[in-house]
């Protein structure tokens, strides 16, 4: 991966995509290369895919969001009701009322917000040292940094229990984020950024004087704020989106966060009581999609950035 | 891997220039060891972090997985390779290994396929394909225990979507929290549901990327479509889907928030078991984390070799 070009992102706004330069330039060609157009049937399939697509990812996301507004008798019906008649909010006051669904929220934000912050600071503060700063040993430490991308969480759980347990941090907040606050990923994207930023400028600015934090604030980070709010972002969905570590940390609503508390809702009772866990699992969904439907461009930017060709 | 990036970078300004700069001011060389202590200091936080929460449980696990330690204790007793033994003779090894190669050939296969296909159908210019794009990507940023919650329900034999539709085509109901086999289907079909998005991003911005030319001249010359993707669009496309390969195979691997709100590893005890499930469940719900260890440090040892392999192979079609 020695010169590493950043697969195009997903922007076609700016840049049209092949398909679009590949019909343009064809349908100024002549004839004999236009019967080799898609023809009205392959268009009319693509349709159909499309529909298909669109069906396969709606219509469960649907009948989740059906489920929490019908009253508890409605849900256990066959053949199924596919709206709810008469809709009804009990689901979610339920929610709000029984669980410590609230403090779910809380947990969730304080932790999240924690997180990706140490994840966000040391991130840009290592990738700066390891692409703009000299010393001795760099690529050493940076193998050493992007071979824990390699390490699944899963099997560091064992001995980072053991090790947390032993601090007395079980079911507190630093326990759940300090040993999630290591970076690898980031510091991988956040140093690719900072390779490519232009070396004329960066040299110029050192020639002027400045020294290395104030060149990091000054030039290299008003240069690469687009990558910083894709790591950003794609840190933020992952963190809130994290399971087993918080599982092991979390016994009750005091530390535990969203995905943890849903599960404490579903095994509340043997049997599971479907209204309220699908109300609850439609409000864990519901701001990481809201941030997705706003800022998409640069989340996708962000995973794309990380599909590194050589 | 950076070595001749940070050369070529780092050699342009100073040392190879033309005499007329005379390397780097003499402010930087007095300041040389200030800055390898800056450097350190920015690194070293991070550092740690990863040495004592990543790399040090590696080391940790290969040692107690000669122990009994039973998580909570403060004693583990040494049991030399019992654990090893135990776990090669045990009857549910041979079952948790078979899930994890079905649910990992599956997961892989599928999302690379399918969001390849996807990614090739919504780079076609169709009206609306920016929502169908946006809708196959969705998924992706939900949480994996939400969606495992969500699609119980969905797949409830006696009150979900899945029976809803398939009583109204006419065709029969199987148990999906009963049946080994479609309990399994069931965990990976809502593994799939929910990460498609992540390849099927990744082969659309390399489609968007690629050489339409070569397609062009391809198509001059005669080839049928079906050539043309062999010949033309797959090469093209080979960087990234070895690093798909890698990636989604490392994660597959890991999932353990689906299978743990979905089945918790049943039914019939193990039906949907993985190995990382097997770590889990050893370690923290039967509390002999010395026998977790052993299953974590099997596990590590195979994925590194995995990928070793896809490395090499990788290399190799770089030359070809």
């Amino acid at each position: 991966m020695s010169t590493s070009t950043i697969v195009g992102t997903v922007d076609e706004e700016k840049t049209p995509p092949a398909a679009d330069r590949r019909r343009r330039r064809r349908a100024a060609h002549n004839v004999e290369a236009s019967t080799h157009n898609r023809g009205p049937v392959w268009t009319a399939a693509g349709y159909v895919g499309m529909v298909l697509v669109l069906l396969v990812v709606a219509v469960p996301l649907f009948w989740i969001l059906v489920t929490s507004f019908k009253e508890r008798g409605d849900i256990y019906v066959r053949p199924a009701q596919w709206w709810p008649e008469p809709a009804t909010g009990q689901n979610y006051s339920e929610l709000t009322t029984r669980i410590p669904f609230s403090d779910y929220v809380r947990n969730s934000v304080i932790i999240t917000a924690a997180t990706s912050l140490a994840k966000i600071i040391l991130g840009v503060l290592s990738a700066y040292a390891l692409s703009l700063m000299r010393f001795p040993g760099r690529s050493i430490v940076f193998i050493v940094v992007i071979a824990a991308l390699m390490v699944p969480n899963q099997i560091t759980v064992i001995s980072n229990y053991a090790l947390v347990a032993q601090l007395g941090w079980r079911n507190t907040y630093q326990g759940i984020i300090i040993p999630l606050a290591g970076v690898a990923f980031g510091t991988f994207l956040m140093r690719n950024q900072f390779l490519n930023l232009p070396g004329e400028i960066i040299e110029a600015a050192r020639l002027d004087g400045a020294g290395p934090m104030k060149l990091l604030w000054r030039v290299v980070m008003p240069m690469s704020w687009p990558t910083l709010v894709a790591f950003a972002l794609i840190t933020v969905v992952s963190e809130w989106n994290e399971y087993l570590w918080p599982f092991l940390m979390s016994d009750d609503e005091s530390t535990a966060t969203l995905p943890v508390g849903l599960t404490f809702l579903q095994n509340n009772d043997g049997v599971t009581n479907w209204g309220p866990v699908m109300a609850g699992t439609v409000l864990a969904m519901l701001p990481i999609l809201v941030l997705f439907l706003f800022l998409q461009r640069q989340m996708i930017k962000g995973l794309t950035a990380g599909a590194v060709k050589s | 891997m950076q070595s001749s990036v940070t050369e070529s970078r780092s050699a342009t300004p100073g040392s190879g220039g033309p005499p007329a700069q005379v390397g780097p001011p003499p402010r930087r060389s007095s300041g040389r060891a200030w800055e390898w202590s800056l450097a350190a200091l920015l690194l070293l936080p991070n550092l740690v972090l990863l040495i004592v929460f990543t790399y040090r449980p590696l080391l940790d696990n290969i040692r107690l997985s000669f122990t009994d330690w039973n998580i909570s204790s403060p004693i583990a007793n040494p049991v030399g390779l019992s654990n090893y033994v135990e776990w090669f003779g045990r009857d549910d090894t041979r079952i948790i290994v078979r899930n994890t190669l079905v649910f990992t050939i599956a997961t892989v296969g599928i999302s690379m396929a399918v969001g390849l296909g996807l990614a090739l159908l919504l780079d076609q210019k169709l009206r609306g394909r920016n929502l169908v794009r946006s809708a196959v990507f969705a998924p992706f940023v939900i949480s994996g225990a939400a969606i495992g919650i969500a699609f119980q329900f969905v797949f409830d034999p006696n009150y979900g979507l899945i029976r809803d539709l398939l009583v109204r085509v006419g065709v029969g109901v199987p148990d999906f929290y009963q049946e080994p086999g479609w309990a399994l289907f069931m965990v990976t079909v809502t593994y799939i549901w929910k990460n498609i998005g992540y390849t099927f991003v990744i082969y659309l911005a390399a489609l968007q990327g690629r050489r339409a030319d070569l397609d062009e001249a391809a198509e001059i010359d005669g080839a049928s479509a079906w050539t043309r993707f062999r010949r033309v669009l797959m090469p093209q496309l080979r960087p990234t889907t070895f690093f798909l390969s890698i990636t989604v195979l490392l994660s597959s691997v890991q999932v353990f928030d689906i299978i743990n709100v979905m089945t918790r590893g049943g039914p019939q005890g193990n039906a949907t078991s993985t190995l990382v499930y097997q770590v889990y469940q050893e370690t923290f719900v039967n509390q002999r984390a010395g026998y977790g260890a052993m299953v974590a440090t099997v596990m590590f040892v195979i994925l590194l070799a995995v990928t070793v392999v896809q490395v090499r192979f990788m290399d190799r079609g770089k030359k070809a």
